[in-house]
């Protein structure tokens, strides 16, 4: 078959490029304050170095971290303690599948145990009852700790999920700090309305804490999915139990044990290491828990759903898959829609819900964004997470790196044109090539599902109508980049598209204040924003006769 | 008999002061006025100056727009995130808290207020009120709007620029802050006058702004006097708001003056005479007790003071009674003692106006229950002073000053009539535990406070300011960001949209 020779001779060619001189941290506008100078071209340029031919860095003796496992027991009730079976599981550095340490496995009698505490800090701790104020210092406190040992938080965090350390310590710890800030802010500014009544009656609305709030965080990004889900939460009042993804256990405790430090009284906040089927399961279903919020698969995400509503019937936030659309007009200056379009899929090894993992081009512009896409994606500098320079690392493990693997195949064979990649990058650890597929059509699995990897897939079209239907085409919802000059075309799209974040000319901007959240099978709710303070807040209506009214 | 005097206690210590700032703070420096002159600012415990401060005019003010001005069009403070500014406001209040004791006792020998008072209530409250728009300044949303045609809309919510504000002289940190929080938050820039009686703590802050990280320019500092630097402000054809807290009259002249020269947008926050309201059902001891605090807190040089207060006939002797005795044990002396409840008011022109309203009083036939002179040999000291009988002019104008007048009342629909028959708005107490009482009564009050089983239920997230002449405009709350705001709204034709 054509295809796969063209798979062959790429292969051949070795795609994995050694480390290029990049002396700044590559993505570092990616997740910046609205700003889209990294996208530009001047950023190009800091990769535009040829690649090379061999010794791939993911070969090289992988860089021993420099931080050390503290925290790897439960926390429950302000206390770090051992799971009550007594079971721990091992927690693998991605780099090489070897054993980071062993973490304490949580599983229902765990969850039983840390509910317990978050309802008795929620129903008669000192939580909901301080002043709103008060819980603003701690997270402000809480904050300034995070930027205090930023280091030693974002070493952890690459080491449990191979993300490079440019990325964890230029930009998610930071943004975890700003997160956090954001909800200090508003933790003293959450306002009912006063409601007009149709007769003499005075009309209040509150917002209380919601309770317990379960949450469920994925391994792509550990530390930003826990200020996603607990800042809005603490600032709000409530008292948590947050199950961490079993792959990335590490920075959640260490950045829990700082929110004690900061000043958080024992039992608000509850971090429960374990595995979906027992520690997530026993959450979901559990009695004693007010709400949830889950971020993951899709799959997942029903079965979350599923178990809320068989016990109490929680109120359930979900932020799932998606296959999120980046469309390429044909006004657009290729060479930056390249670059944009390369980072939307490649962010984070590929593992990002929102990746822009269907590129469609239109038809003019095609062949030439094909082509410098290829070698984009050639130029990547895959390697030790842990090397300055380097863009992309492992995968999170060994599960998604065959999941991957196997989606390449199946481009393969369905005749979509490899362009780049498609194999393992190195001999060990879950490395993989960033791979390009061209000439892809619809109706492949490889343009329908969520592959979660670095596997670009580049689609043709030729109308805005046509790529509007094409791109709603999916059961995702969850994100769109749209890359035109033209704002009629930038405004009918951004309607258009059945998507809860629509980028034009930028793509992941992730500002504390902009909601997130997916249409369709991407998920139910916003995170982020003020939006996301409706997640942890019941609404109350008081309502009393007034007497002899003045004015209604 | 009189109130105790404690000036004679030596039992405290009142804390070495040095006067740092004293000049006028424009584009980031300290630099004299431009005339040369200098006023004195006194120490109202003794009538003796405290320091020689730079006396800012047009001249000055005109150099602080300019400077304001070039901040707003080319500089960065409003080009900067509200994320941004929100971390140099944060950085502010720290700085704030960690000279909590200077700048108390800055405003005592400014302003004759209670040294304690400062360190507990008013230099905290700052920096909290800091903290708070720090938080605000990444949270100001427009909105997109719902188009009768196919169009899209949006508002933009913009900095309306460079902000004059005009501060008194009861509270200079707590009006300082009300006025120029927001303001920094909604990425403004602005000339701000402090009263001529107190322009210390203003100039210090402006000293911790530039420690902090405020961009030169954007908070600039011109003490100086109403009709010279306030007017220059007002009447100013670059500055886009003033923003002004003082008297009514003076009020009026500052929108006056906007209207005449630029039709700056103003907010004002004027005198009261706010009513608290005591019901039979009232606990008597706690209504006693938060009517003295409503009255003679700050001496009484508060604009929200309660100084009308309206007492059910079933519990009016026993209030009086009461009132009175608390009023007796309320110790007036050195500001710094920390066993004194009330210091010397402002300055003598203050003190001259209270004594003459107390003799209006006597004179128009209200009954003099305790109090009424002046008390200790300098210094502008008066006693916690309490009048009874109705329709007096002390009931009717603003004294600013220890007065309280005690009126009876029968009815709710009557307490109503007369809370309201003022041409005042700004604040209210109402005493009762009858919900029906508390929220018919809360409605039917025009003023912008209701303050129920309490009094200065000031927040910094609850909206203050006032109806009729009492002003308009709110400072604090998510409410007074919307004073330094402009809303544009920004419409484009929309082709082959999806929905409307």
């Amino acid at each position: 078959m054509a295809a796969r020779r063209a798979a062959s001779s790429i292969l051949s060619r070795r795609p994995i490029p050694r480390p290029v001189a990049a002396s700044s941290i590559g993505e570092s506008a990616l997740l910046g304050a609205g700003s889209a100078r990294g996208w530009l071209p001047g950023a190009l340029h800091r990769f535009s170095s040829a690649p090379a031919a061999a010794a791939a860095a993911a070969t090289e003796e992988p860089i021993q971290p420099p931080v050390d496992v503290k925290y790897t027991k439960l926390l429950i009730n302000g206390n770090f303690v051992d799971a009550a079976s007594g079971r721990t599981f091992a927690t693998v550095d991605p780099r090489t599948g070897d054993v980071i340490a062993h973490v304490a496995e949580g599983d229902a009698e765990d969850i039983n145990r840390a509910v317990a505490a978050a309802r008795r800090a929620f129903d008669e701790g000192p939580w909901p009852r301080m002043t709103a104020y008060e819980r603003c210092r701690v997270l402000l406190r809480f904050a300034d700790l995070i930027e205090q040992h930023a280091e030693e938080i974002a070493a952890l965090e690459t080491w449990d999920g191979g993300k490079t350390l440019e990325q964890t310590r230029g930009m998610e710890v930071p943004m975890v700090a700003r997160y956090m800030r954001y909800y200090a802010g508003w933790a003293d500014k959450i306002h009912g309305l006063v409601v007009p009544a149709d007769g003499p009656h005075h009309v209040q609305v509150l917002h209380e804490p919601i309770g317990v709030a379960g949450q469920i965080i994925p391994w792509n990004f550990p530390l930003l999915m826990f200020a996603w889900k607990v800042g809005p939460a603490l600032a709000c009042g409530n008292a948590v139990v947050l199950k961490t993804a079993e792959q990335t256990p590490l920075s959640a405790l260490f950045v829990a044990s700082l929110l004690h430090e900061a000043g958080l009284p024992e039992g608000v906040l509850n971090v429960v290491s374990g595995f979906g089927p027992t520690a997530g399961a026993a959450l979901c279903s559990h009695m004693g828990v007010d709400k949830l919020a889950f971020t993951g698969s899709t799959g997942t995400g029903k079965i979350v759903l599923e178990l809320a509503a068989r016990s109490n019937l929680k109120p359930v936030t979900l932020e799932l898959g998606g296959k999120s659309p980046f469309i390429v007009m044909d006004d657009a200056d290729v060479d930056q829609a390249v670059e944009l379009a390369h980072r939307a899929l490649f962010f984070n090894q590929g593992q990002c819900c929102c990746a822009g993992s269907r590129t469609f081009v239109h038809e003019r512009v095609y062949d030439e964004f094909v082509e410098k896409s290829k070698a984009r994606a050639l130029n990547r500098v895959v390697g030790d997470p842990f090397r300055r320079g380097v863009e992309q690392g492992p995968q999170i493990d060994g599960e998604q790196f065959k999941k991957i693997l196997r989606y390449v195949q199946s481009g393969v064979d369905s005749g979509a044109t490899l362009v780049a990649g498609g194999d393992r990058a190195g001999s060990r650890g879950f490395y993989i090539q960033p791979t390009v597929f061209a000439d892809v059509k619809d109706e492949m699995k490889i343009a329908q599902e969520e592959i979660f990897g670095p596997v670009q897939t580049i689609l043709k079209f030729s109308t805005v109508e046509e790529v509007v239907r094409r791109a709603n085409d999916s059961p995702y919802g969850l994100a769109a980049g749209v890359f035109t000059q033209r704002l009629d075309a930038a405004n009918t799209m951004a309607r258009a598209l059945r998507v809860g974040t629509v980028w034009v000319n930028t793509y992941d901007v992730f500002d504390a204040a902009v909601p997130f959240g997916g249409y369709k099978m991407s998920g139910v709710g916003r995170e982020k924003g003020v939006y996301s303070l409706r997640n942890y807040l019941q609404t109350k209506a008081v309502v009393t006769p007034i007497k002899d009214a003045a004015w209604l | 008999m009189a109130a105790a005097v404690a000036n004679g206690d030596k039992g405290f210590e009142v804390p070495k002061l040095e006067i740092k700032f004293t000049k006028l703070f424009i584009n980031g420096r300290f630099v004299d006025a431009v005339s040369g002159k200098t006023f004195e600012t006194r120490d109202p415990r003794t009538g003796e100056v405290t320091a020689r401060i730079a006396e800012g005019d047009k001249a000055d003010v005109d150099l602080a727009v300019k400077a304001a001005r070039e901040a707003f069009d080319h500089g960065p403070w409003p080009r900067m995130s509200g994320f941004q500014r929100g971390r140099i406001l944060h950085k502010f209040a720290d700085l704030v808290e960690q000279h909590t004791e200077e700048l108390a006792a800055l405003d005592t020998v400014d302003a004759g207020k209670l040294f304690a008072m400062g360190k507990a209530i008013d230099i905290p409250g700052g920096a909290n009120l800091l903290r708070y728009y720090a938080g605000a300044a990444d949270k100001i949303h427009g909105e997109t709007l719902k188009m009768a045609r196919p169009c899209h809309g949006y508002t933009l919510k913009e900095p309306v620029g460079v902000v004059g504000h005009i501060v008194p002289w009861n509270y200079p940190t707590t009006m300082f802050f009300f006025k120029v929080s927001p303001a920094l938050a909604a990425g403004c820039t602005m000339v701000v006058k402090p009263a001529e009686q107190t322009p210390l703590s203003a100039l210090f802050y402006a000293h911790l702004a530039k420690e902090a990280g405020v961009p030169d320019g954007v908070l600039n500092v011109v003490p100086g006097f109403g009709p010279t630097a306030g007017a220059a402000i007002s009447s100013h054809m670059d500055i886009d708001k003033v923003s002004f807290t003082g008297s009514t009259e003076v009020g009026r002249l500052v929108m006056e003056a906007a209207a005449k020269s630029n039709l700056k947008p103003v907010s004002l926050e004027l005198g009261g005479k706010s009513p608290v309201i005591v019901f039979d059902d009232a606990d008597l001891d706690m209504a006693v007790s938060l009517v003295h605090m409503a009255t003679y807190t700050n001496k009484g040089e508060i604009c929200v003071a309660g100084s009308r207060i309206y007492v059910q006939e079933g519990i009016y002797d026993a209030f009086v009674k009461k009132a009175s005795e608390m009023a007796k044990k309320s110790v007036v002396g050195d500001p710094f003692n920390p066993r004194v409840h009330q210091g010397p008011q402002i300055d003598k022109d203050q003190y001259e106006k209270v004594l003459k309203y107390i003799d209006i009083g006597t004179r128009e036939g209200a009954t003099l229950v305790t109090g009424g002179k002046p008390c200790g040999e300098n210094g502008y000291y008066i006693e916690p002073t309490i009048f009874t009988n109705e329709e007096m002019s002390i009931a009717q104008e603003e004294i600013f000053g220890p007065v309280m007048a005690l009126m009876k009342f029968k009815t709710v629909e009557e307490a109503i009539q007369k809370a309201n028959s003022t041409r005042y708005g700004l604040a209210a107490g109402i005493v009762t535990k009858n919900i029906d009482i508390a929220n018919t009564v809360s409605r039917s009050i025009r003023a912008g406070a209701i303050w129920i089983n309490c009094y200065l239920g000031f927040d910094p997230d609850a909206p203050f300011g006032g109806y009729k002449m009492s002003g308009f405009g709110k400072d604090m709350g998510m409410d007074a960001l919307e004073k330094y705001l402009h809303t544009k709204a920004v419409v484009t034709p929309l082709y082959n949209t999806p929905w409307l």
